[in-house]
């Protein structure tokens, strides 16, 4: 491994431990008082007494994330296929999918509360409806964007559309779905911990509205760490897919690395 | 009405968009091809001959006039057709030997074959590499090999399921001298042992000379036939065929004919 490469693998942890740094010592240096902003040794002392009510509820969030992800992939691949292959489809659908984006999905969940109840459901459902819409964009793109040659050369063999769609349209939409993912993921998170502040008793959404409403600002702050530190792991394990399933995509970074 | 050529085009019109912006690309074009014959396409830039090759493949529907492959009229895209452009459309999501399989895939019977036989059709795929010179690079990715050799994969699927007509839009319009002129080798040699029908439709008046029987010279758009060259030389031709004063000849008369065309 070269220097250059080390550098490379260590220059987030040098970041993200600098940070913290200059937060501690600002909080020290301006005597910040810790129901402002408390310093980030007491919100990891914080971390570490709340252990198991943190776990607990981090762990719950991270499974409606997933499951609100999850759900997101397969109906954003559907809408995002459906989109890219009949432009009557597109025409049509799209002004809905752009006006349904446009609303802030923190005001839906009072809606979906009255149809489900509070919890998890809420919390999936609004972290699937803010996650598909990259995903169906990014494969209606894929697949609008097909060489019309190689189109060609499949139709003068004589493939049908499905042929068409299974043999160029899904891996040429691949990279575009993966790329697409990593959003996706972040953006599931944040769905799912506002619906969980707004309309629910479980989650680390709701372990935050309560901790602020006792003041213990500290316990919040521990809780945003954690709502991050699961969005990077998330994000990490989509780009070591997209890696894995599309190296094609990636053949000039291949030749550098 | 089928006239006994195996590609017949009688008296076609193409009239692209519609109202005012409509662009009349081939106008009252006839042209016959016989079965097993390989003729050339040549004219000015523009004159509609990649029109051409669409049409006859049915992947744009004539305005007026007829086009029969085989007994049949064209009315759709016509099915099991090879073709080649000049940009060689490989997928890189598979290797090389997996994209010259693709038609294996598509094609009847194989496509209900090949999940029985593979080891049967991955032997044959891996021969026609070898036929033009690609025997390593069936593992490799499109996108490792050089352009030459992509476009040698690239006539490789357009002929690898034994189409009866092979289409070629300016297959080797993209590459250096000293390439194309190796894979105008590469395809006489595919054609004498295949001996599909072949179209080509280029710019380059040495490569139609080289490797056609017959040589259709098209006018300016709207594109029409407007003269037929007979190349009676030998196959197969070899580079030294082209400085022979025969060839030489062919070529110039080709050259005075399209020149004529353009300062009308």
């Amino acid at each position: 491994m070269t220097n250059a490469r080390r550098l490379q693998i260590a220059i987030p942890w040098l970041v993200g431990v600098g940070l913290f740094a200059v937060w501690e010592l600002a909080c020290r240096v301006f005597e910040i008082p810790p129901f402002v902003l408390p310093r980030p040794s007491a919100v990891f002392a914080t971390m570490y007494d709340y252990r198991g009510p943190l776990l607990e509820h981090s762990l719950h969030t991270l499974f409606t994330t997933i499951i609100g992800f999850v759900l997101a992939v397969a109906g954003g691949t559907a809408i995002g296929l459906a989109v890219g292959a009949s432009s009557f489809i597109y025409v049509g659908l799209y002004p809905v999918l752009i006006a349904f984006n446009s609303i802030p999905k923190v005001a839906l969940v009072p809606v979906i509360v009255i149809w489900f109840g509070i919890g998890t459901i809420p919390a999936i459902i609004t972290a699937c409806s803010i996650a598909f819409f990259p995903i169906a964009v990014n494969i209606a793109t894929g697949l609008a964007t097909i060489e019309p040659e190689m189109r060609d050369v499949l139709r003068s063999l004589g493939a049908n559309r499905w042929e068409i769609l299974t043999k160029v349209g899904l891996p040429r939409s691949a990279p575009y779905l993966f790329a697409s993912l990593k959003i996706a993921i972040t953006l599931s998170f944040i769905g799912s911990v506002i619906s969980e502040t707004v309309a629910s008793n479980v989650g680390i959404g709701y372990l935050m509205l309560s901790a602020s409403s006792r003041f213990e600002v500290p316990l919040v702050f521990a809780g945003l760490l954690i709502v991050g530190a699961m969005g990077i792991a998330m994000y990490a394990i989509c780009v070591v897919f997209e890696r894995r399933m599309t190296r094609w995509a990636f053949r000039s970074q291949d030749l550098i690395s | 009405m089928p006239t006994g050529s195996f590609v017949s085009i009688r008296n076609v019109s193409l009239i692209y968009g519609q109202g005012e912006d409509s662009i009349l690309a081939v106008q009252d074009l006839s042209l016959d091809i016989e079965k097993g014959e390989f003729v050339a396409v040549v004219g000015p830039s523009g004159c509609g001959k990649s029109s051409l090759m669409k049409l006859v493949t049915g992947l744009v529907r004539a305005t007026s006039g007829e086009i029969y492959v085989g007994e049949e009229r064209v009315l759709d895209p016509i099915r099991g057709v090879g073709m080649a452009f000049q940009n060689p459309t490989l997928m890189p999501w598979r290797t090389t030997l997996a994209n010259i399989m693709l038609p294996f895939e598509i094609v009847d019977p194989h496509k209900r074959l090949i999940g029985r036989d593979r080891a049967r059709y991955v032997a044959q795929a891996e021969q026609l590499l070898a036929t033009v010179g690609l025997r390593q690079f069936g593992g490799k990715f499109p996108w490792e090999l050089s352009g030459g050799m992509q476009q040698r994969a690239n006539l490789c699927r357009a002929v690898i399921h034994q189409p009866e007509l092979l289409m070629l839009d300016e297959p080797f319009g993209a590459l250096d001298a000293f390439t194309r002129e190796e894979l105008w080798g590469v395809m006489q040699k595919v054609w004498i042992e295949k001996r599909f029908t072949g179209v080509l439709v280029t710019h380059d008046l040495r490569e139609a000379a080289f490797l056609a029987d017959r040589v259709f010279v098209i006018s300016q758009r709207p594109g029409r036939v407007i003269h037929e060259a007979r190349i009676d030389i030998p196959r197969p031709r070899t580079l030294q065929t082209t400085f022979e004063p025969r060839f030489v000849d062919i070529v110039h008369g080709l050259r005075e004919r399209i020149s004529q065309e353009l300062t009308v």
